[in-house]
């Protein structure tokens, strides 16, 4: 079996952290990840950048409609995910527009927090 | 403190392309905050050595020229004093370096690099008031304190507004270019929605801080002639232009010296700007004429166009102006179309047929201005003679109206039902 873990934490309180704090979750992260590479369960896994870098897309009647924010429907639920490489962001939504779901749910494309 | 010729005649130039100088850069640094930053420097560096030195030959390109080496200064000292995120500045670095500053000198690039920047404040991608306030600091050259005034915000709220505006460009990665063909259109629709609702914010208020409003509708026009400019023949560009200076030509007519509404019947021909209206005239039948599809703005143009022609002619052209909110309402169907429409239908076919037209708009529901609704029924349901029925509606209307100048004239008009003898008309 494979599973995806979503993270979810508050980003606001996140801003709040102090270097040293942030510092510290970083390299639990970093060593949560070493141990389950190590443990041959690790597939891949990236962070995001946060939600006010997100665009939402969805296709209605073959009409793409772009729109600023992570706002995904009360009743759409996460139903998968593709990681993609695209050169900017009009390349990632004319991808995005064409992902099945884009025609009844919505594709949020959320860019990758590169890892320095 | 005067200032001296010379800084005058600096700051004079500064005026005329401080917008063209921020596109360049942006292209050439990829950055929309770094290169606001080395524009600043290089204005900083003109001021101190154009007084004493003299006015380049190419004021442009001197300042865009030194603005690019400020900003890889930066960019090297930021590298090495915390290179935090090397790759990213490194990449801004090859970037500025590569291109050569010789290549920017011609206008059109200059032009192309406003497009771009136009393109990229209006992005899909970045919500309507980060679209128009974007737009109206990067392209207007506007401050920040000024954008705010127009929007009724704070200048802390509008600089925070400006700077999520620009991180969300540059997190999610939204290109500085040109779109593609497929997408041209369809951007070109985005940049004109945001131009439009500046020339509405402007327009549409008829109370407040006036002057500020007055200011918008100006920036408007001169955004669609600036796209006009740019990108010459697009019908709906002409079209936009056109309604914007048509319906900018009847400002002064418009509102009284106390702030009160002059309906289009009553206005002064004489307070309407001719010149402006014959320029709008001209671009409408261009964009009409002009092959593919029809452009609702053109069409809207169209019908200020009648109006404003109403006067020179004796008559206004009402079958017209039918006809064409009839192709309005295939275009771009809305509540606020149809009920235009009536009024139209009852210059023609008189009070009860728009009458109906307007009770079954009502009954569909949906709309948003009802006091106009109101208001509407209430003019035909007097036209009809049925006072009782007609002093009720302009009731509705007035209470729910929320502009003071709209408040007046309804009130105005209820007030006329005492001193009007109860004549059928």
């Amino acid at each position: 079996m494979q599973y995806l873990l979503l993270i979810y934490a508050s980003e606001s309180e996140e801003t709040k952290m102090n270097e040293a704090a942030m510092a510290k979750v970083l390299s639990e992260y970093h060593e949560f990840t070493q141990g389950i590479v190590q443990g041959g369960q690790f597939k891949g896994a990236e962070r995001l950048r946060p939600v006010a870098s997100a665009s939402t897309v969805r296709v209605r009647n073959g009409k793409t409609v772009i729109t600023d924010g992570p706002f995904a429907e009360t009743r759409e639920q996460l139903g998968g995910y593709y990681l993609i490489e695209a050169k900017n962001l009009d390349e990632a939504t004319a991808i995005a527009a064409r992902v099945p779901s884009a025609r009844f749910g919505s594709v949020e494309v959320r860019p990758i927090w590169p890892i320095t | 403190m005067i200032a001296s010729p010379a800084v005058v005649a600096v700051e004079d130039v500064f005026r005329r392309e401080a917008g063209r100088v921020l596109a360049t850069l942006i292209r050439l640094l990829g950055d929309f905050e770094l290169a606001e930053e080395a524009r600043q420097e290089a204005f900083a560096a003109a001021l101190e050595q154009w007084p004493s030195n003299g006015i380049p030959s190419n004021p442009r390109a001197w300042l865009v020229d030194v603005g690019r080496n400020k900003a890889i200064d930066q960019i090297r000292r930021q590298a090495l004093f915390r290179s935090k995120y090397p790759d990213l500045e490194f990449a801004a670095l090859d970037q500025a370096a590569a291109v050569s500053p010789d290549d920017q000198e011609d206008d059109a690039a200059f032009g192309d690099d406003r497009l771009r920047l136009i393109f990229t404040c209006c992005h899909p991608a970045l919500n309507i008031e980060a679209q128009v306030a974007l737009t109206l600091r990067a392209i207007c050259g506007l401050s920040v304190e000024a954008v705010a005034r127009a929007f009724l915000v704070g200048e802390d709220t509008m600089a925070q507004r400006l700077v999520r505006a620009k991180k969300k460009i540059r997190d999610a990665g939204i290109p500085y270019e040109t779109p593609p063909p497929q997408l041209l259109d369809e951007r070109i629709a985005g940049a004109l929605a945001a131009v439009y609702l500046v020339f509405t914010e402007g327009y549409a208020v008829t109370s407040g801080a006036a002057l500020i409003r007055e200011d918008l509708c100006s920036e408007a026009i001169r955004l669609g002639r600036l796209l006009d400019a740019l990108l010459p023949d697009r019908p709906a560009i002409q079209g936009l232009l056109a309604l914007m200076l048509l319906h900018d030509a009847r400002r002064k007519a418009r509102v009284t010296a106390v702030g009160d509404v002059v309906l289009l019947e009553d206005q002064d021909h004489s307070l309407w700007n001719w010149p402006q209206i014959d320029e709008g005239l001209i671009l409408v039948e261009r964009a009409l004429r002009a092959r593919g599809p029809v452009s609702p703005y053109a069409v809207q143009a169209a019908i200020a166009a009648l109006h404003a022609r109403a006067p020179r002619e004796g008559a206004t052209d009402w079958p017209q102006i039918v006809g064409l909110y009839q192709v309005l309402m295939r275009l771009q169907p809305s509540p606020v179309v149809e009920l235009n429409h009536a009024v139209a239908v009852s210059m023609t076919d008189g009070p009860a047929r728009a009458l109906d037209l307007v009770d079954s708009l009502a009954a569909r529901g949906g709309i948003d201005d009802y006091h106009l609704l109101a208001a509407v029924r209430a003019r035909l349901l007097q036209g009809l003679g049925r006072r009782d029925e007609a002093l009720a509606a302009y009731r509705a209307a007035l209470a729910a109206a929320k502009l003071e100048p709209e408040r007046r004239l309804l009130a105005r008009r209820i007030a006329e039902f005492d001193s009007l003898p109860q004549l059928p008309i």
